[in-house]
């Protein structure tokens, strides 16, 4: 093990970890507005990488020039789903919300294994096998392609939310519930555009995603809980924490494969989120939550 | 007297009620086929498994989407020991117990010396239970991904053992039932108890009953390692019925999930809830998978949509449209429209 | 007599703003103390440094000279004391009857007979009607009564009653009123209560202790409290005579 594979596994891991980012930035939206935690996260994005492979196999879309049109249909996707179902059991305590959302899960994964079966799916691109070289660091094409992607979707995610009237609107309602609806902003339909907007993330991450990982329909919880772990240690609630800890998950996942073994980097990342949920629940960049 | 105690405040419909499906079950192996049978196992232990879980949440109020774990190590400690130490399963399941209600002490504490709650909480038992997954998954001396065996002879089907948990198809229904009975006359045994009333009292407001004098961290504790200990009774059953583990299979999240399912259906915080929750789902499940594979059969639904993805969507559902339309589950419903209880208690 | 309750020098701040600063005060057994001044004064939060919810910054308190401070409220009350809440907690689950169970259930690990431990204390409150409605269920007075109930159902040597009176109507504030003097009275019972009806206040008080930003600026018997200048200045603003 010597400073070029390190150097590799930590360049490899930032890009991924930027497209980790991505999806977690849907997680955080989601919680810091509307106070839900999609524990529905990884199926969703699956079911964004399905779309992806459809549009792959028919139309022979690269999945990353698919990513508007995933994102769309994820959007509206998920604003139905806030405005039809999520609504309803806003009143009630928040592990009924946990629970309905984890069905979801339930339902769109065995959807996708009745659609599409149970085995491993993926693309294959033109680029798929050649890289770029950057001094002693050798970067896959697909990679720092996805990577940049990502980067340019949570950026324009990022401007939104900063400088846009819909999006100082929606921060308002994260802010003070009461307030926004007093002043008058539509507090149902924000929220249902805030989910839509988290919706739209994990399509984006998914429809990139594809290019590194194969598809299957088992593989949303081990995407949920990766989610969890970056927006946990990034701070729910944080956008700047999601990018953060995702690539500080990315790096840590390379890392641990070359040093360690790569079958244990799940395991890291979950010792890691053990100690964060014991030491600094609000994580680095987030707000103190009860 | 104790009966008394028990189900005094079940109207004549309830115990009617109780009493004739107790008869059924009980008479089930002589009057069923040995499919029948098999589901019926699978039902009571996914009772079983349920009214263990409801334990940590419908008492101690918390979430556990890791149940899976407590299954895991009381069927992994009992077949290490039977398989490599020639431990019988009735000695090695004190092991179990004490394994799970350990690992249940060191979360539940580090839970609560760490003021985690809710979804939180929930969270912390995916992570322990996937990490020991992992763990297991690399520990060669248990067999690791390659899974661990328990030998199974050519005369283990059949007699009577309960001591090596082997014997009839029978046997292993007759036993999973006595656990089931036995988790719900514990549970109502503890419900009526001091126990019981301070879960309760936790459960409706922690601040008030630390004010009259309830001790909240140890009365959730032992709701915590009661749960985990039950479920490592479960995990016993388990590992000497399927005489097979793998990692993945024991420990994955989807086990952990497949536990709530009942006792959210049924209905949480209630003793009989998980039960009926397993009755209902369970049934419904295969009747679903036996009609998509007859509808195969006739060429009117592709042969290669999968049958449990099938039964997997339609539990989703179920759990969705509990959570929508009636969130307290069905047992609290069904108990108000037969009228099966005494007020005030209602239900339970 | 004995000073039951002796309240020394406590203080806590939350996050640089000092809410209870140098506050001493003592109760002695069979006396009924009331706690009074205007509202942020810093009365439920010496409630609260006494029954365990709060650890104070500093200061110490004493149940029957043995050193209480700091310790949960689980163990408070098994020390001995009791407290309802300003804002009514019940157990909305339970009923009426098993609200009471609950805090009965300190005395004895039989439920039979704390059962019957509770069925009395009901009485005594005039809940007994109401024992098998769920506390969800109950208006407001009644509330009242059944945490006073559950409280008393604990067995203590003293009682905090944080506004037990705020918010009832005058009848049901004498009620009330009535009802915690037969419980002094007929039972020897220790109560401290914070107050703002001051009916309540001067009807039961053998003494009070009068506190304002935190800090205590009068105590003694309810005739010399009223006519002390710094607590009507606090309660009416200074120069007032």
């Amino acid at each position: 093990m010597n400073l070029e594979t390190v150097a590799n596994a930590l360049a490899s891991g930032l890009l991924t970890g930027l497209v980790y980012g991505l999806s977690a930035l849907g997680l955080s939206v989601i919680f810091g507005v509307i106070r839900i935690v999609n524990f529905a996260h990884g199926e969703m994005m699956v079911v964004g990488m399905f779309i992806a492979l459809v549009l792959f196999r028919r139309l022979g879309f690269d999945p990353l020039l698919s990513v508007p049109v995933v994102a769309a249909v994820m959007f509206a996707f998920g604003y139905a789903l806030q405005h039809v179902i999520i609504r309803r059991v806003a009143h009630l305590p928040d592990y009924m919300q946990f629970l309905l959302l984890a069905a979801l899960g339930l339902i769109l994964a065995s959807g996708s294994l009745v659609i599409f079966g149970p085995d491993a799916q993926g693309v294959q691109v033109a680029y798929a096998t050649d890289s770029v070289a950057l001094g002693m660091l050798v970067v896959d094409k697909p990679r720092l392609y996805a990577a940049a992607v990502a980067l340019v979707v949570a950026t324009v995610l990022l401007v939104f939310f900063k400088y846009s009237a819909t999006g100082r609107a929606i921060r308002a309602c994260a802010d003070n519930y009461l307030g926004a609806k007093i002043v008058g902003l539509n507090v149902d339909r924000l929220y249902a555009l805030t989910f839509g907007v988290g919706a739209a993330c994990l399509g984006a991450a998914g429809c990139i995603i594809l290019l590194l990982v194969d598809v299957h329909p088992y593989l949303g919880p081990a995407y949920t809980l990766l989610g969890f772990v970056i927006v946990i240690i990034g701070g729910l609630g944080s956008l700047y924490g999601a990018l953060l800890g995702g690539m500080l998950i990315g790096v840590s996942e390379a890392l641990a494969a070359v040093v360690i073994q790569p079958s244990l980097k799940t395991a890291v990342s979950f010792g890691l989120l053990i100690l964060v949920l014991l030491l600094r629940p609000q994580g680095l960049l987030g707000r103190a939550v009860q | 007297m104790m009966l008394e105690r028990l189900f005094g405040d079940l109207t004549t419909a309830g115990r009617a009620t109780l009493g004739a499906f107790l008869a059924i079950l009980l008479a089930l192996p002589f009057v069923a086929s040995s499919y029948v049978n098999t589901v019926a196992i699978i039902c009571l232990y996914l009772a079983f498994l349920g009214q263990a879980w409801n334990l940590m949440f419908g008492f101690a109020g918390l979430l556990s989407v890791g149940h899976a774990l407590f299954v895991g190590l009381g069927a992994y400690t009992s077949a290490y020991l039977f398989v490599r130490h020639q431990v019988p399963p009735v000695i090695g399941i004190l092991a179990s117990v004490a394994l799970a209600g350990t690992a249940a002490a060191l979360i539940g504490s580090l839970a609560f010396r760490f003021a985690i709650g809710g979804v939180y909480f929930a969270l912390l038992t995916i992570a322990f239970a996937e990490f020991t997954r992992i763990l297991v998954d690399h520990a060669k001396f248990l067999g690791g991904t390659e899974g661990l065996f328990l030998p199974v002879g050519a005369t283990s089907r059949q007699g009577i053992d309960l001591i090596h948990i082997r014997g009839w198809p029978a046997m292993y229904y007759y036993l999973i039932l006595a656990l089931c009975l036995g988790a719900l006359l514990l549970c109502r045994l503890l419900l009526a108890s001091r126990m019981g009333f301070y879960w309760r009292a936790i459960r409706d407001n922690p601040d008030a009953a630390a004010a009259a004098g309830v001790p909240i961290f140890r009365y959730r504790m032992y709701a915590v390692m009661i749960s985990a200990a039950l479920a490592g009774i479960a995990g016993v059953f388990y590992a000497f019925y399927y005489n097979n583990l793998f990692p993945e299979q024991v420990f994955g999240i989807e086990r952990s999930v497949e536990v709530t399912l009942a006792p959210i259906v049924g209905g949480v915080g209630t003793a009989f809830g998980p039960i009926l929750g397993a009755f209902v789902l369970t049934p419904l499940g295969e009747s679903l998978s036996a009609l998509v594979r007859w509808l195969q059969a006739q060429g009117i639904i592709a042969k290669q949509v999968r049958v449990d993805g099938v039964k997997q969507l339609f539990f989703g559902l179920a759990v969705m449209g509990i959570v929508l339309a009636q969130p307290r589950g069905l047992w609290p419903w069904i108990c108000r429209r037969l009228r099966l209880f005494r007020p005030p208690s209602g239900q339970i | 007599m004995a000073a039951l309750l002796e309240v020394s020098r406590l203080g806590k701040s939350f996050r640089g703003v000092r809410a209870v600063t140098d506050v001493s005060f003592a109760v002695a057994e069979r006396e009924i103390v009331s706690l009074i001044g205007p509202n942020g004064a810093g009365k439920t939060t010496v409630f609260n440094l006494i029954a365990g919810v709060l650890r104070p910054d500093t200061g110490r308190v004493r149940l029957a000279s043995r050193d209480i401070t700091g310790l949960r409220p689980d163990q408070i009350c098994a020390a001995g004391i009791a407290r309802t809440f300003q804002l009514v907690k019940p157990f909305p689950e339970l009923t009426v009857l098993e609200n009471v169970v609950v805090g009965a259930l300190r005395g004895t690990p039989d439920v039979a007979e704390a059962r019957a431990a509770a069925r009395r204390l009901l009485d005594v409150v005039e809940l007994g009607e109401q024992a098998d409605v769920p506390a969800a269920h109950l208006t407001l007075p009644d509330r009242k009564r059944l945490e006073v109930a559950r409280a008393l159902a604990t067995g203590p040597k003293l009682l905090l009653l944080d506004e037990v009176v705020a918010g009832l109507r005058p009848t049901e504030a004498d009620r009330m009123v009535r009802a915690l003097r037969r419980l002094h009275d007929e039972a020897g019972l220790t109560i401290l209560l914070i107050e703002h009806v001051m009916r309540a206040v001067m009807a039961l008080s053998d003494h009070i202790v009068v506190l304002h930003h935190g800090e205590k600026i009068s105590e003694g018997t309810p005739e010399h409290v009223v006519r002390d200048p710094a607590v009507l200045g606090c309660y009416l603003g200074q120069g007032v005579r």
